[in-house]
């Protein structure tokens, strides 16, 4: 119990020890530009962007296009990350899919979103098909990339294993190789989600009529700053939360991990 | 019972090819609790990795049971100088592997050679919680589910303590006098060779072959400290005395 509690209360000290700065900031901030000191119209007032993300919250607004944006952005994680575990398994376990794929796919790798969208508006048109496509192509790179390693990153030693305990082919794959994968492919999808938000933002702002980045892009040709600063938040909040559950969901499957507890 | 005859084994080296194994020939009856000692590059190590098919590449006859041998299995159980455990699994999971925990026949043998390692408490453990001591015990009952024909242990305690060691070695007597599955033990220590070992087969390296074969007739169990002990254990080191170079003591797990 009282071991307990005291690790409540250290909890509760890193916490307040990590909220330090971002309150400093915020109430430096609200004093600078209550007294005028910044430009109120670029960088508007805390207490501006709170009323402005009520104001959004309770006219539906807001949640509406969080809804239709994290559909989207989940439909291009799935299809994107899916391809790449796929992808990254295989090229993983064949040499010659390697010498086939990797070099194109690592070509592919390096091409900008904002650089291939408008090819993908002109292809797919400004429907749902062109956005969910590019944030795809974003997500499928860190999941191929790391499923990839984490394959051919096997401890060579427990092959040996597996050959004098009589693993089949397929035991040595879903008893040996995946789970040994298994900490680089959460890896991949942590990464994989995080560039399914830059894609979304991206494509939603190409050319959209709904969603975060739209709201975002239609506030900057009105100058409403305090509507962008909304949308940026709720991009840095849905990120944070979605980030958290995979690592919840990390840590729980994972919990053989002989880690260095850097994380706790 | 395991027939080696005429065992030639070279390995390719930039400056030429190295003679690992030269002539080896070797009977071991069912049951029997071999050891075999010598320096670093006797081929100690190698010979094992022969007799459990890991190494395929040799010239001559290795046969168990009058077939030979043509790659590793669960006949031929092997215990690495490192536990060697899958870290994602807990200790029963390990020891039972790719064999299936929820088959009762399966779980009682496990349960069994949990007690027998003297685990009993630690079924869930996983790796990262257990001792040196604890895990190489995990590997031992993960070989020993398989039913081998043979066991063999390449210096299975040569990382642990000697308090650890000492302990595995009565663990391993234990098991032997259980099961009395045949038992090929490589070791660099003379004690550890002369307390476990029926026979010690002292090799030489340059090429590696053997060099004597002497019989350790003390009943189990055995006391370090008896008169009989060190006679035998003075007869073996006056062996390797016989030889300049190199010293007796090796470094690690040889070739």
């Amino acid at each position: 119990m009282q071991i307990m509690r005291h690790k409540l209360m250290f909890r509760a000290i890193h916490l307040l020890i990590g909220m330090l700065i971002p309150l400093a900031v915020l109430i430096i901030w609200q004093i600078a530009s209550s007294n005028g000191w910044v430009n109120a119209v670029l960088i508007p007032p805390p207490k501006d962007i709170l009323d402005e993300f009520g104001r959004m919250l309770a006219s539906g607004e807001l949640l509406t296009n969080l809804r239709i944006s994290s559909w989207r952005a989940a439909l291009g994680f799935l299809l994107g990350g899916g391809l790449g575990l796929v992808a990254g398994l295989w090229v993983g376990f064949s040499l010659k899919a390697e010498r086939l794929l990797d070099p194109s796919l690592q070509l592919l790798r390096t091409l900008p979103h904002l650089a291939v969208a408008p090819l993908f508006i002109l292809w797919f048109g400004f429907g749902e098909t062109s956005k969910i496509i590019l944030i795809a192509k974003g997500a499928f790179f860190p999941l191929y990339v790391n499923t990839f390693l984490g394959v051919r990153s096997v401890d060579r030693n427990l092959f040996d294993v597996a050959r004098v305990l009589e693993f089949t082919r397929w035991q040595t794959i879903t008893k040996l190789i995946l789970p040994a994968a298994m900490p680089s492919i959460f890896l991949g999808i942590r990464l994989s989600i995080a560039v399914s938000w830059l894609g979304l933002v991206v494509a939603e702002m190409m050319g959209s009529s709904s969603g975060l980045g739209y709201i975002i892009n239609d506030a900057r040709s009105f100058s409403l700053t305090s509507v962008i600063f909304v949308g940026i938040i709720v991009f840095a909040i849905v990120g944070k939360v979605t980030d958290s559950l995979v690592r919840l969901a990390e840590s729980r499957l994972l919990r053989w991990r002989d880690s260095i507890g850097g994380e706790g | 019972m395991l027939n080696i005859e005429r065992l030639n084994k070279t390995f390719a080296a930039p400056a030429g090819p190295i003679v690992a194994l030269s002539n080896i020939r070797l009977q071991v009856e069912q049951g029997q609790f071999i050891t075999f000692i010598g320096p670093s590059g006797c081929g100690k190590s190698t010979l094992l990795k022969i007799v459990a098919g890991i190494d395929t590449a040799y010239e001559g006859k290795v046969e168990l049971n009058g077939k030979a041998i043509t790659g590793p299995g669960v006949d031929k159980g092997f215990i690495f100088q490192e536990p060697r455990l899958f870290p994602w699994l807990n200790v029963e999971k390990n020891i039972a592997a790719n064999l299936p925990l929820n088959n009762p026949q399966i779980r009682r043998q496990v349960d069994e050679l949990i007690e027998l390692v003297r685990l009993k408490g630690f079924e869930k453990a996983y790796p990262k919680e257990l001792s040196g001591g604890m895990a190489q015990r995990v590997a031992i009952a993960r070989a020993l589910l398989r039913k081998p024909e043979i066991l063999l242990l390449d210096e299975p305690f040569g990382a642990l303590d000697a308090f650890t060691r000492a302990h595995l070695q009565e663990v391993l007597l234990d098991i032997w006098q259980n099961s009395k599955t045949t038992m090929l033990f490589v070791t660099h220590d003379l004690d550890e060779a002369v307390f476990l070992g029926e026979k010690v087969v002292i090799m030489n390296p340059r090429p590696g072959h053997i060099r004597n074969v002497i019989d350790i007739d003390l009943p189990y169990p055995r006391k370090r400290v008896g008169h009989s002990f060190q006679e035998l254990r003075t007869r073996v080191l006056s062996e390797f005395e016989k030889v300049e170079q190199p010293p007796l003591v090796d470094q690690g797990a040889g070739i």
